[in-house]
């Protein structure tokens, strides 16, 4: 058995890890501090938002009334009454405006990529493209204003409205179809193609559904992006205290218009109902959000 | 059901890029011809060549003759999709179609082509897995995605999704070139087997895996890197690696290549 070495007859080198340095660990730490601040101020706004919402508008949502009512008849001192005219007005015409730009939307992104390349008509519909996405969206109003109702004579409608969503609704169509269609990779093409399958087959059988998640997923987001919009509102349609499902006729409620038109009621009841229909609002756009992360995860490729 | 195959004074490019220049070759039905030589060489654009694969890349143009048993396969009312029909192709990485099943893999070509008849497809299904060798593999998860297989199955589910539209010729690029050495012998004794019924054509990188497998091999070359690959010469496999004809191929086959 040895005895231990004598710290003298130990090899007189410096040892190959060393201690971290206090500077390091300054700045490590102030790194850390900045993140957490950042991450608090951008966070704080948010819930506040929330707070604001839910303490000002839940009150009036919890009657049974606000999802099967109307604010019809409702003088402006009476509490209740609901919000169900404007959920129709907001549902109908953001509807409609998808039925309108999805189909066209997708042939337009799947024109873009799988056959214009490099043509002078697909640079010229992708400028186009980009010029719609930057539109705003009270110019957007203006536009089907000064078209379908000036030109072509037609009555102020929620049909209008549609119209104005579509052309905000389609540039993000294109956009994200392009993108999706984009990530495909073209061995799957190859392979198609290598079995006797024809180009358009190919794009319908193997492409889109390759891609469809990501095109749902994105026609969601662009649908809760157009369930907000108000500017084209104010122009296009008149405001409306009692249920219409005529899009095509008279004067339509929805959430946004709601909002803008009751918060011109100076009573504590017309507050209510205006935060109330604010609540409502972000309830529909939370829902179709987890809608979309819910169909991107029902169609996404399967490994398993 | 095999076909032989006469490629003639083939010219390749893309776009301005002379790939291949002057290939005259003949493949043998009934038999496994092997493409070697370094990369660049325009082996792999040749193969794309033979069944009209190399006009989808933009840009990309063709001159010359390929023959299917006397037919010209870029005769001006010949439609590519028929010839892609007849000449089946493998690729270098494996590539199932990931929202289909193992089943619907296989049977994609009939299906996209039509065919309902569920029994029917689920006989050609079988079939075509069989002679992939990858049936006692999967027959009890058919349903499962194609992605869930290994890479040595899913380059096999490959093979069986180009058999199963009972081509005449079979192209394989590298098939391997992605696969341990124990998927690699599957798919070699695979080849062995299916020479029976049809003619194959393979490119591969690996010497030992044209001598293994082939009757016949062709090796290309290139002068420089951006001049055109051109054939330097095709004869029987066992006389191109023990007594080539051409001192080219002799320096590339016993790496003495520079």
């Amino acid at each position: 058995m040895r005895t231990d070495t004598a710290d003298v007859e130990r090899p007189a080198t410096a040892p190959t890890f060393q201690h971290i340095g206090i500077g390091r660990r300054l700045k490590n730490h102030t790194a850390t501090g900045l993140f957490t601040v950042s991450f608090l101020v951008a966070v704080v706004p948010l819930l506040w938002v929330l707070y604001t919402l839910l303490s000002r508008g839940l009150v009036p949502m919890l009657s049974a009334d606000w999802w099967s009512h109307s604010f019809y008849g409702l003088l402006p001192n009476d509490f209740g009454g609901g919000i169900y005219h404007a959920l129709v007005g907001t549902i109908e015409q953001s509807f409609v405006a998808a039925v309108i730009s999805v189909p066209l939307g997708v042939t337009v992104g799947v024109f873009l990529i799988e056959y214009g390349k490099d043509s002078r008509l697909a640079s010229t519909a992708t400028f186009m493209v980009d010029i719609l996405s930057g539109l705003p969206s009270i110019v957007a109003g203006l536009f089907v204003y000064a078209l379908w109702i000036t030109t072509f004579g037609f009555p102020k409608s929620g049909f209008a409205v549609a119209l104005s969503l579509v052309l905000l609704m389609l540039p993000l169509v294109v956009r994200t179809t392009e993108t999706m269609l984009r990530i495909v990779p073209d061995d799957l093409r190859e392979a198609s193609y290598a079995l006797g399958v024809p180009k358009w087959k190919t794009i319908l059988k193997v492409v889109l559904p390759t891609s469809l998640s990501g095109i749902l997923t994105g026609v969601m987001l662009g649908l809760a992006r157009i369930m907000g919009e108000t500017a084209p509102l104010l122009i296009l349609v008149g405001y409306a205290r009692s249920i219409n499902f005529n899009l095509f006729s008279g004067p339509m409620a929805s959430l946004p218009l709601t909002i803008y038109t009751e918060r011109k009621t100076p009573t504590e009841a017309g507050d209510a109902r205006m935060w109330g229909a604010a609540l409502t609002l972000v309830l529909v756009i939370m829902l179709i959000n987890l809608l979309a992360t819910l169909i991107s995860r029902l169609f996404a490729v399967k490994t398993k | 059901m095999a076909k032989r195959l006469d490629i003639q004074d083939l010219n390749l490019h893309y776009g301005k890029f002379h790939a291949v220049q002057d290939v005259s070759l003949q493949v043998h039905a009934r038999g496994v011809t092997a493409f070697i030589g370094p990369s660049g060489c325009g082996k792999s654009t040749v193969l794309r060549a033979l069944n009209r694969m190399h006009e989808v890349i933009a840009g990309a143009r063709v001159e010359g003759k390929v023959l299917l048993d006397g037919e010209d396969v870029y005769a001006s009312n010949v439609d590519p999709v028929q010839v892609r029909r007849t000449i089946g192709m493998v690729f270098q990485r494996a590539n199932p179609f990931p929202t289909m099943s193992i089943r619907d893999n296989v049977v994609a070509g009939l299906k996209l082509a039509g065919e309902k008849n569920k029994k029917h497809l689920d006989e050609v299904a079988e079939r075509s897995l069989r002679s992939a060798n990858l049936w006692e593999e999967v027959k009890d998860r058919l349903n499962k995605p194609g992605g869930s297989l290994s890479g040595g199955q899913q380059q096999r589910l490959c093979i069986a999704r180009a058999v199963a539209v009972q081509p005449d010729v079979l192209l394989m690029d590298e098939p391997c070139s992605a696969l341990d050495p124990i998927s690699t012998l599957a798919i070699e004794d695979l080849i062995a087997e299916l020479k029976k019924d049809y003619t194959i054509v393979i490119v591969t990188h690996n010497m030992q895996q044209a001598a293994r497998v082939s009757d016949q091999t062709a090796f290309f070359n290139l002068r420089a890197v951006g001049e055109p690959g051109q054939l330097v010469e095709i004869e029987e496999t066992g006389k191109i690696f023990s007594n080539p004809n051409q001192k080219a191929t002799e320096d590339y086959i016993s790496g003495r290549f520079g």
